[in-house]
């Protein structure tokens, strides 16, 4: 199936333009759909005249410049995020099955935030408390897995990744215990359940370095990252220093992951399905694969939370409708592919 | 070129192997033989310098490979391990190139010349064919003359090979074990494990005959490969057959004496 698909360069070469168009595209419907319907042209409008509004329609500014802009670059953001890292490492476990948070990055973002939202911290220490639990959890998984032996690093690695994660799960499901159930509590259901809907200019600038240097650390590697996904003592043997490689990889996919969750929540699925989608167009090279999954995983993360947020009077978290696309989506690949990941 | 002293090999804790004193020079062939499970591969990854030795030396020019980093280590073996389905459809090419991994810095990616390196490998093989195909479709055989154009593509002067024609048709065997005569004689030093005394006998300078941890006989291959020798490594009555033209092979007695 895939070799169909796969097997001549003219759609592979053709994926990421299509891809970005879409992107394009859909990021301009995304500015004029909403309880307050715009056109093409006042968007365009707004878009010429500047965040200061130029004079015509303030409302209109104020919608496109403060609301729907920094919403739709949040989602591009973190939709790219995690497309980018879950294709790392997918390629770097060796194993089609994992997403961005196999090494208990969104399991630790989450704990930082309820935790912050427990001690009733303001909106930005949650993400920042976020951001750092994620990377923390990610770092024990790490120093704690090279300290084991016996099997393969990359079966330890992602064992006491889903441990770990157990653990900070439990560490999750006590702090609700424990949260006023009027104000904390709702609070944390809804960050848990991931949203764009509160995304502000500076959430989108405070997110943007991280996960661009984290990309940027991914496509510099991006042909020894296809190394990896060799049995380590062959990629060893090819000359690949595969800890240092390897400690790259995890680095640059979990900072831009971090990030991501830390100013959206969770977001489930996107990471998971988005490089096998990928995969199948282009082909596991990392090289193609890094940036076509990036604009598929923007794209799809843009579609979904416009759906969401323009479809239903009552909004809904993105988290549930990725689910209830992913699921099906998911196993219509694995039916489709075959062992042909 | 590699001189190994003395080495006792295995895993931390864990020895498989020792008293393994060896040298194998440009041009020159080792053959590595013993049951299952008598070490072969565990002695290979500890001359590779991928599992560290328990005790004694691997050395390649006088360097003890323990030492080297793993681009250094990269650039003087070549490792063709046994052949596994792997989890990606990489295209046989993108797999061979990756043979180029050594001769390109870190961030750079392989260019015309490495992708020329890769075909000529697969030419070399005669499977310049596959060149499109990816690698999870082939067969076992067909995937084990992959990862030996990517060692060949890789261009390092020690080339180890672990059972390079286990999983292999009559005709392949015979292609791999021919064009391991053409690579000694262009000047590698060659290191195989193999299960056939016949092939160490027939294209193997040197035999190694590892048997209970140690070695039972390493010596050039017409010395150690006795019928004597042959028959206590794998436990089973075994007589060396003239079979004429100067050539000979190893042949179970009777079944009636295996009872």
């Amino acid at each position: 199936m895939a070799r169909e698909l796969t097997g001549s360069r003219v759609p592979a070469a053709w994926a990421l333009p299509i891809a970005l168009a879409a992107l394009a595209g859909l990021a301009l419907l995304s500015v004029c759909v909403g309880r307050y319907a715009l056109t093409p042209a006042q968007v365009l409008a707004a878009l010429r005249e500047g965040p200061g509004g130029g004079g015509t329609d303030a409302t209109v500014a104020g919608i496109v410049w403060q609301i729907r802009l920094p919403r739709i670059g949040l989602a591009i953001l973190v939709g790219a995020a995690l497309a980018a890292a879950g294709a790392a490492f997918q390629q770097l476990f060796r194993n089609p099955l994992v997403a961005p948070d196999t090494l208990g990055v969104s399991a630790g973002a989450a704990l930082g935030a309820v935790v912050a939202i427990l001690a009733g911290a303001a909106f930005a220490s949650v993400e920042l408390a976020a951001f750092t639990g994620g990377l923390a959890a990610v770092v024990v998984v790490t120093l704690v897995s090279s300290r084991l032996r016996g099997y393969e690093p990359i079966v330890t690695l992602i064992l006491t990744g889903v441990v770990v994660g157990g653990l900070l799960g439990a560490g999750i499901s006590f702090v609700k215990l424990v949260a006023d159930p009027y104000n904390q509590l709702p609070a944390i259901t809804f960050w848990l359940m991931g949203s764009f809907a509160a995304a502000t200019g500076r959430d989108l600038a405070a997110a943007a370095p991280p996960v661009a240097l984290g990309l940027a650390v991914l496509a510099a590697l991006a042909w020894r990252i296809d190394l990896l996904a060799l049995p380590d003592d062959e990629a060893r043997a090819l000359g690949a220093d595969t800890r240092v490689l390897r400690a790259a990889v995890i680095g640059a996919a979990t900072l831009a992951t971090a990030a991501g969750v830390a100013v959206s929540g969770i977001v489930g699925w996107v990471g998971l399905i988005v490089p096998h989608m990928a995969r199948l167009i282009v082909g596991p090279g990392f090289a193609r694969l890094l940036p076509l999954a990036a604009a598929m995983g923007a794209a799809l993360m843009l579609a979904i939370d416009t759906a969401a947020r323009a479809l239903l009077s009552v909004e809904l978290p993105p988290g549930i409708l990725t689910a209830v696309l992913g699921t099906p989506l998911f196993l219509w690949l694995l039916a489709r592919v075959r062992r042909d990941w | 070129m590699l001189d190994v002293n003395d080495l006792a090999f295995g895993f931390p804790g864990v020895p498989v192997g020792r008293d393994v004193t060896l040298r194998v020079e440009r041009g020159a062939t080792l053959a590595v033989l013993g049951g299952n499970g008598a070490g072969k591969t565990t002695l290979l990854r500890t001359l590779l310098g991928l599992l560290p030795a328990l005790g004694g030396s691997v050395r390649v020019d006088g360097v003890a490979v323990a030492r080297l980093r793993p681009a250094e280590r990269a650039r003087r073996f070549a490792y063709v391990p046994q052949q596994h389905v792997p989890p990606f459809p990489f295209t046989v090419e993108e797999a061979v190139v990756m043979g180029r991994a050594v001769h390109l810095s870190t961030f750079a990616r392989p260019a015309e010349i490495d992708r020329r390196a890769a075909r000529n490998a697969l030419e070399r093989l005669d499977i310049g064919s596959l060149a499109a195909r990816r690698v999870t479709e082939l067969s076992g055989g067909e995937r084990q003359l992959v990862l030996i154009a990517r060692a060949l593509a890789q261009d390092a002067p020690i080339l180890i090979l672990d059972e390079p024609t286990a999983s292999l048709d009559f005709g392949n065997r015979a292609r791999v074990l021919a064009e391991l005569d053409r690579l000694r004689r262009d000047g590698l030093a060659i290191v195989f494990s193999t299960h056939e005394p016949d092939h160490a006998l027939a294209h193997a300078d040197q035999a190694l005959l590892l048997s209970g941890g140690t070695s039972l006989a390493c010596d050039a291959a017409e010395r150690a490969l006795t019928a004597d020798n042959v028959s206590r490594l794998y436990g089973v009555p075994v007589d060396l057959v003239d079979i004429g033209a100067d050539r000979r092979t190893f042949v179970v007695r009777g079944a009636r004496a295996l009872r």
